[in-house]
């Protein structure tokens, strides 16, 4: 291992040096590639808060690390925490408003079937598979990402 | 109606407010690294939006000023949300600089990070670091279970282009050569005039005011 061929450069052994720097340069560059890949999985499941929310489909999960999963966990405590300090009483939801608004409401058509939808003024909205809806626009933005709704452009 | 701006020296009308945000915004998305924290323009325009929708409240519903009024919190909503979501990202991408920058910054100077952006900069660097250490670092050999973070993640890229437009007058910017045979020399920056320019050349113009990223 490392340790010993170290000592036993040490004992004078200088021949040996050329090749202990050149297995730490492979060790490092290992560390390296190790080390680029995690982080690498680490910002796509970053990607994944903002794209999915704060829950995430099984399928996805079912690919993750249980070291993964905690980190994500951990991730979005961490964000909730800052968004919550930013807006006011209710804090500011960053993962809403990704695109500048162009139209308060907007029509949209129920690509599966989810359920009842509550709107801000208190009524509900029963979203069926392909039914159509004229909504408000930032209502639908986490269901438009999550695939259950189709923005319908005119 | 006015706002009170929340800050001693300066009462700012809701348009020079959002103008000021707008102004922040553009700086940061076109900026490579992370600019001064602007906590006071933040916590007027959430003062602003909240006031905003009170009024909307208590309005009649039908009315024509409603949507308008709407689309316009909207609108403001849409530039806050994108202005602290560009430096989350530029927090996350640039982590150990960010945080080193403010360890060392000196009293008196302004600081990058608000006081949250910090505490989450620092939740997000220990989450990252345990992580790369149990899955992987704590099996390596000794000598190899220690990362600098520091060191491995790329810096921002000060040397990138920017395109800028001169907000005050400005003498005798010191310009860096491309080449080798060129000297350094000096601009005059026109007020209105607009630049493409080296970031590094006018970064603290950026943070003073005096010139706009576009």
């Amino acid at each position: 291992r490392g340790s010993s061929s170290r000592s036993e450069a040490k004992s004078g052994r200088t021949d040996l040096i050329f090749l202990i720097r050149f297995r730490h340069c492979c060790l490092l560059r290992n560390q390296r590639c190790i080390l680029a890949y995690l982080y690498d999985r680490l910002l796509r499941i970053r990607a994944l808060r903002w794209e999915y929310g704060s829950v995430l489909p099984n399928t996805i999960q079912f690919h993750m690390s249980a070291e993964e999963v905690e980190w994500f966990n951990r991730y979005k405590k961490s964000l909730a925490t800052y968004m919550r300090s930013v807006g006011g009483e209710e804090g500011l939801d960053l993962t809403q408003d990704i695109k500048p608004p162009k139209s308060l409401y907007i029509e949209v058509r129920c690509l599966r079937d989810y359920g009842e939808f509550e709107i801000d003024d208190g009524t509900t909205v029963l979203l069926k598979k392909n039914s159509q809806h004229f909504l408000p626009r930032w209502k639908c933005e986490q269901l438009i990402r999550q695939g259950v709704l189709e923005h319908i452009l005119s | 109606g006015d706002s009170d701006g929340g800050s001693e020296d300066l009462v700012l009308t809701p348009a020079q407010l959002i103008r000021s945000l707008e102004q922040a915004w553009l700086n940061e998305k076109f900026a490579p690294e992370l600019l001064e924290s602007k906590p006071e323009i933040i916590e007027c325009v959430v003062e602003q939006l909240d006031h905003m929708e009170a009024n909307l409240k208590r309005s009649k519903k039908g009315d024509l000023k409603v949507s308008i009024h709407h689309m316009e919190i909207e609108r403001i909503r849409y530039v806050l949300s994108s202005y602290l979501r560009c430096r989350l990202v530029k927090i996350e991408k640039f982590l150990p600089h960010v945080l080193e920058k403010e360890k060392s910054r000196a009293e008196g100077e302004p600081s990058i990070l608000s006081p949250e952006e910090f505490a989450f900069a620092k939740e997000y660097m220990a989450n990252t670091e345990t992580y790369l250490k149990n899955v992987a670092l704590k099996h390596m050999p000794p000598n190899l279970q220690k990362v600098s973070l520091l060191k491995s993640v790329p810096k921002p890229n000060l040397d990138c282009f920017v395109f800028l437009r001169v907000l005050e007058r400005q003498e005798n910017i010191l310009v860096e050569p491309e080449m080798d045979e060129e000297r350094e020399y000096t601009i005059d920056l026109e007020e209105g005039s607009q630049h493409l320019i080296r970031y590094k050349t006018i970064a603290p113009l950026v943070a003073s005011g005096a010139v706009q990223l576009i």
